[in-house]
């Protein structure tokens, strides 16, 4: 279990640049999904109204905080701050009670409003803290803007634990593993026609990839690859196919097969430009005669074999760089 | 640039709020034929088109595009708004033509993320 840690840690460095742009957004989103109450601070340090400013003073002091609510039995009736303290501490009279210098017209927030509130409160009415009441109007903590950071960090770092554990496991399944060839091999059946769902196999693809630990770059490159073959299979096969994924430690294989109508002249469909889609794969926005050249941009190797009546085969692979081989690949 | 200052400078309305837009754009591409797109643009670039079916969607993800502008304020099936969501990819509908859209975008300062297809490097 150490040895899981400390890996965790020494991957923290990484990049997750796949959700590089979303981190802002996620931090919204919490501000949001967290309550008041995630992140408040419980014990509450409070003064009553009959209390000095010298009280204030040493509780302030003591407690390293910068305000108090006050309260008259179980009754908020005002805070007092700092800034109340130094009104005082210039008039010279320390010994008042702490009602002449309170304010009393209280800003409150509930415990179970979301902490977005409080930033809207924060930055409407330059107030430093709230007290947090809960729904029968009882005080049961401060919140100040300290208490948001801490909280929105806590629960990023949540959620990057969660993700990096799944990640941690996926990446390391072929050092896990232990024999003389291990692959991994993923298998969609694709309908014809079916543009619906066109596209969902290679989306599903391109997140194992970039689970088992693959770049951004060697995902997208696979991605774009498998879609455009499953797109091939969706406009062209009369029955569908299958779309098959090989992943291995140094290379990926991705193949398509289907059972017809199989390619009458496979120089034209290799032919940049040249295409047979029908009017309703174009007006999808395929049909452009780019697929394969495309496939082949992205791929170290491309083999198409194609029996007219039988049925035709794509064969796509990508041998990964030294930098790029999936974990585990050294132990070979 | 700022997705926010995109959709600023396009004067666009974007059609799924639930997806969060304050995130940057690095290039600009402008495509119908999706091949086109899969061949052609760079990573993190905001895609300008005319088509409006979920494949723009499926697309736009398999080439990390970020964000999806529709033209002639085209406003896309459900699906396509659905997956979107799904997916975090924010689209946006622009009253203007892909030729003025383009050139507002470019005159702004985002620069093309279209690579030329003879000089590809994918």
């Amino acid at each position: 279990m150490s040895g899981t840690l400390q890996e965790l840690q020494g991957r923290k460095g990484r990049t997750v640049t796949d959700q590089d742009a979303r981190d802002i957004g996620r931090v919204e989103e919490l501000s949001y999904d967290l309550k008041i109450n995630d992140v408040m601070a419980r014990e509450v340090k409070w003064v009553s109204p009959d209390q000095t400013m010298t009280d204030v003073l040493n509780l302030l002091r003591l407690n390293r905080i910068s305000g108090a609510p006050v309260k008259d039995g179980d009754t908020l009736v005002g805070v007092i701050s700092q800034e109340d303290l130094m009104r005082a501490m210039s008039d010279g009279t320390l010994d008042a009670p702490v009602r002449q210098y309170m304010t009393e017209k209280v800003t409150t927030i509930k415990s179970y409003e979301p902490v977005v509130k409080a930033i809207e409160l924060f930055s409407e009415n330059r107030h430093g803290r709230l007290p947090v009441m809960d729904e029968h109007g009882i005080l049961v903590g401060m919140i100040t803007k300290g208490d948001i950071t801490r909280g929105v960090l806590m629960a990023l770092q949540r959620d990057y634990q969660a993700e990096e554990v799944r990640r941690y496991r996926a990446s390391h399944l072929f050092e896990d593993i232990t024999s003389d060839r291990t692959s991994l091999i993923l298998r969609y059946n694709i309908k014809a026609d079916d543009f619906t769902n066109g596209g969902k196999a290679s989306s599903n693809i391109k997140r194992a990839l970039l689970r088992l630990g693959a770049s951004p770059q060697l995902a997208r490159q696979c991605g774009i690859a498998v879609y455009e073959a499953e797109i091939n299979l969706i406009i062209h096969s009369d029955r569908g196919g299958i779309l098959r994924v090989q992943i291995e430690p140094h290379r990926i294989l991705m193949q398509t097969t289907d059972d017809g109508p199989g390619i009458p002249d496979l120089k034209k469909a290799l032919t940049p430009g040249w295409s047979t889609a029908s009017p309703e794969a174009r007006a999808m926005g395929f049909g452009a005669g780019m697929g394969l050249a495309n496939i082949r941009r992205c791929v170290d190797k491309m083999d198409l074999e194609s029996v007219p009546g039988k049925g035709t085969k794509l064969m796509m692979e990508i041998l990964l760089g030294a930098d790029e081989v999936f974990k585990g690949a050294g132990a070979e | 640039m700022k997705l926010v200052k995109i959709i600023d400078v396009i004067e666009g309305k974007v059609l799924n709020p639930d997806v969060l837009c304050d995130f940057e754009i690095k290039g600009g591409c402008g495509a119908d034929l999706m091949s086109d797109v899969l061949a052609s643009v760079r990573a993190d670039a905001v895609l300008l088109t005319g088509l409006c079916n979920p494949q723009v969607v499926r697309t736009a993800e398999m080439a990390d595009v970020r964000a999806i502008v529709f033209v002639r304020g085209k406003t896309p099936q459900a699906e396509t708004v659905e997956l979107a969501s799904e997916l975090n990819i924010p689209l946006i509908t622009s009253p203007f033509g892909m030729f003025e859209l383009c050139g507002r975008l470019y005159l702004a300062g985002l620069p093309s993320f279209e690579n030329n297809i003879s000089a590809m490097n994918l």
